[in-house]
């Protein structure tokens, strides 16, 4: 009986389908009062399902959940908050144009309804901020705040509802280093005070810091559960990829050409609220060579990928493409291959085809059209020869974008990017959601182009692969370029001191 | 001009304008829940007729606006259970809505009455006749049926509820990011159906107003005469706000008292275009705003529990 009361939450065979996928599959755990279990797995695994189940917001085909020993059946988010179950969603669930606090007393019913009397309310926020050290101003707007601070937002608005199981899924994804930091000191003291916490990653150095236990999800089954003391990383790679995998620094030719393809100058760009997000930037990428920008998200990378390929207006400053001003060779879409970081939206037209999709820069051209009509015979002889140089994987050059996995997704982008051989290749968040397998596959890609002589800005927030693949590394901070490093060189705490703007020395 | 006139001129503005204020007040809670009720126009002419129906059936007007309000909640209702649970779009409901309005209202009305015009009993007077001799004030303010009364004070109390209580934080929060309030607990489906019943009330008791209050017929051929549209617009205009959408719909009020006033002076201009003159401002005001007021961000779009 004893065992029974030290269990916050135990979840038995748990099935869950979706149509043509099965994302849960009889998965079993438990947490326990005042532990961080750990949850891991690649993307698409299953973790925020099963999570999302918890939180009432899916229901379970089959399978019982137990909150504290007793059985319950979490029908919508209100059941699971009244269950003390709080969540903080990957992409945060905050009502932008509502200010913090009201955004924390959201859904609680105040005392007199006809009156929203927000100074208790006030009072006790400000108190949990001071608690666990996550300040938050409560008069501003949503929307203002970085990311880093909707993160402590949505954390507190859980600690508002005295949420005793937190489920935090993903949530260094955002967060700078020393943030990062911040947020373990937090989950220290909640589990200290008796609270348990479900920590949802994909990456291992952090799962391996802060956990009491792992358990890793595959393929929507549980794979196994490991005491966090024993876990190794090279056992949970394999654990959750399903095969030995490696992260080092990727061997290379040392860089034969050496002309500049992309000089940028003094340019300086807005941001979509008018604010600007890039601040006279000078940045010169050479054929050959890969240079990566590190950062945290939101400091201007976006701007600057969008400013080189002509989807943004600069307002100052000039950008030219092996010598051409870049607002002329825009016209041109075989000078610059582009990665976008959000591919679903900007990189893809998801309800047509693998075939179509692959053609959208070139389909006015021979031999893709005759007098103004398609050839389709054409265009899926160069699908199906792309699908098998890029290794898609998808049922047919026929099939609709939308209905293939995120990693085959991107490779559908990379292969019309790529195939043209375009001088310059423009990398943004190009692994952002994708598995482990499918981020190698994209990082040989960029490889082989840079092997080729194409010159490739490499932007990501993950620092790790920005040093495993980088030439050169130049750090981004509040729309300015805090520094730049050789890539075999370059220290993990310069870097990371450089994205909170800290600039300590400048390596050329 | 003689300033006769122009205090003439000032009564009927907010006397026009009090039907279009009441329409956009639900209107606005049914846009920030993220729910365009294009259908107000149609149940505004429905309104319209009922408020003329029971009145001349009854002779009592309470009982005319309250069974006109009943009805305009149950359009509501429909209209919320097509566009929020049924996904349907947003526009083609609302076309629909207007178009069986239209035809509707004339087969009723002419079930109802032989002759193409009813007249029946109108509003009262909230303030005794003898405040009408105030000068200026007096008849602008004073010589108003209680239904401007009402439309001038309501706008103040819906911008409370919208703003300070928990409900319209709530709306809010759904017509903004419907998730979000999901899974902060809110019963997102609930508050959409609250807010699009709420427009259609308003609806209805602003072609109540606009008979009972103003002109006090029915006429078939549709008598609102695209007014719903018109507060479609002044909802954008006045950025959704309670307040200022509440001074946009007086601004079309006293551009439609105008050309009336003009049509009767006998102006050398032909009518139909002075017709078009709240419509050509409505026009106007719109192409000024459009990219400066910021909609709820999933206005018009249907919301599914399933997308997390």
């Amino acid at each position: 009986m004893t065992q029974n009361i030290e269990i916050a939450m135990r979840m038995e065979g748990i099935t869950k389908r979706f149509p043509g996928v099965l994302a849960n599959d009889r998965i079993s755990l438990d947490c326990r009062k005042g532990e961080v279990l750990g949850l891991l797995g690649e993307n698409g695994a299953g973790k925020t399902t099963l999570m999302n189940i918890l939180y009432g917001l899916h229901q379970p085909d089959s399978g019982k959940i137990f909150i504290e020993g007793k059985e319950v059946k979490i029908e919508s988010p209100a059941k699971a908050i009244e269950l003390g179950i709080g969540m903080v969603h990957q992409h945060f669930k905050l009502v932008d144009t509502l200010t913090a606090l009201e955004n924390v007393i959201l859904g609680i019913p105040s005392e007199h309804p006809m009156v929203l009397d927000l100074a208790p309310a006030r009072k006790r926020f400000l108190s949990l901020c001071e608690e666990y050290d996550l300040y938050v101003d409560p008069t501003v707007e949503t929307w203002r705040l970085s990311v880093g601070k909707q993160q402590w937002l949505e954390i507190l608005k859980a600690l508002y509802r005295d949420a005793r199981l937190l489920v935090l899924d993903e949530p260094t994804a955002v967060l700078t280093p020393s943030e990062g930091e911040q947020l373990f000191k937090a989950i220290r003291k909640l589990t200290k005070e008796g609270r348990s916490v479900i920590f949802i990653s994909h990456k291992f150095g952090e799962v391996l810091e802060i956990t009491d236990r792992i358990t890793v999800i595959r393929d929507g089954h549980v794979v196994g559960t490991v005491p966090t003391k024993e876990a190794t990383y090279p056992e949970l790679a394999r654990m959750m990829v399903g095969r030995p995998v490696s992260m080092d620094r990727k061997p290379r030719p040392s860089a034969t050409k050496i002309d500049p393809v992309l000089v940028m100058e003094n340019v300086q760009a807005n941001n979509d609220r008018g604010l600007p997000a890039l601040k006279n930037i000078n940045l010169t990428v050479k054929a050959g060579e890969i240079v990566g920008v590190a950062g945290v998200d939101g400091n201007g990378q976006l701007e600057l990928a969008e400013c080189i390929v002509g989807l943004r207006k600069r307002t100052g400053g000039s950008i030219r493409i092996q010598g051409h001003d870049v607002d002329r060779v825009m016209a041109d879409p075989s000078f610059v291959g582009y990665i976008p970081a959000d591919r679903q939206k900007v990189g893809l037209f998801l309800t047509l085809t693998v075939a179509e999709n692959l053609v959208v820069k070139d389909y006015a051209k021979p031999p893709f059209t005759r007098r103004g009509v398609l050839r389709y015979q054409a265009i899926r002889q160069h699908a199906n020869r792309l699908i098998k140089e890029y290794n898609i994987r998808t049922p047919s050059s026929e099939v609709q974008v939308v209905h293939l996995s995120g990693g085959n997704q991107q490779k559908v982008v990379v292969a019309r990017e790529m195939s043209a051989q375009p001088p310059l290749v423009i990398a943004s968040q190009a692994t952002r959601g994708l598995d482990l397998g499918a981020v190698e596959s994209v990082h040989n890609f960029l490889l082989k182009e840079r092997n080729r002589g194409a010159a490739v800005l490499f932007i990501s927030t993950e620092l790790q692969e920005v040093m495993s693949l980088s030439d050169r590394i130049i750090v981004m901070f509040r729309g300015e370029i805090m520094g730049e490093m050789d890539g075999e060189a370059a220290d993990i705490n310069v870097i990371g001191q450089m994205m909170l703007g800290q600039v300590t020395e400048v390596v050329a | 001009m003689s300033p006769d006139i122009i205090i003439d001129w000032l009564q009927a503005s907010l006397r026009w304008g009090a039907p279009l204020i009441l329409v956009a007040i639900g209107e606005v809670y049914s846009e920030r829940s993220g729910v365009i009720n294009m259908g107000i126009e149609g149940i505004m002419l429905f309104g319209a007729l009922a408020g003329i129906a029971i009145s001349f059936f009854t002779g009592n007007v309470l009982l005319a606006t309250i069974g006109t309000m009943i009805l305009g909640a149950l359009f509501g209702l429909a209209v919320a259970f097509l566009t929020v649970s049924r996904k349907t779009n947003q526009v083609v409901t609302g076309l629909m809505v207007n178009l069986m309005a239209l035809g509707g209202t004339n087969l009723l009305f002419a079930l109802l009455s032989e002759s193409r015009h009813v007249r029946v009993e109108r509003y009262p007077l909230l303030f005794p006749e003898s405040f009408s001799n105030i000068p200026i004030l007096g008849p602008v303010l004073f010589r108003q049926p209680v239904s401007t009364w009402v439309a001038l004070i309501l706008p103040f109390i819906a911008a409370y509820i919208l703003y300070r209580t928990d409900w319209g934080l709530n709306v809010r929060a759904v017509g903004e990011n419907p998730q979000a309030a999901a899974t902060a607990g809110l019963p997102v489906i609930k508050l959409k159906y609250q807010a699009v019943i709420l427009s259609g009330l308003f609806a209805a008791l602003g072609g109540c107003v606009l008979t009972l209050a103003e002109v006090g017929y029915f006429a078939s051929g549709g008598m609102t005469a695209g007014r719903g549209f018109v507060v479609l617009a002044a909802v954008v205009v006045g950025g959704w706000d309670p307040l200022k959408t509440a001074l946009v719909c007086l601004v079309f009020g006293a551009a439609d008292a105008a050309q009336l006033r003009m049509q009767t002076a006998g102006s050398v201009i032909p009518y139909q275009f002075l017709q078009m003159l709240p419509y050509l401002i409505t026009v106007i005001a719109l192409a000024g705003v459009v990219g400066r007021s910021r909609p709820p961000k999933t206005w018009g779009a249907p919301y599914d529990p399933a997308d997390i």
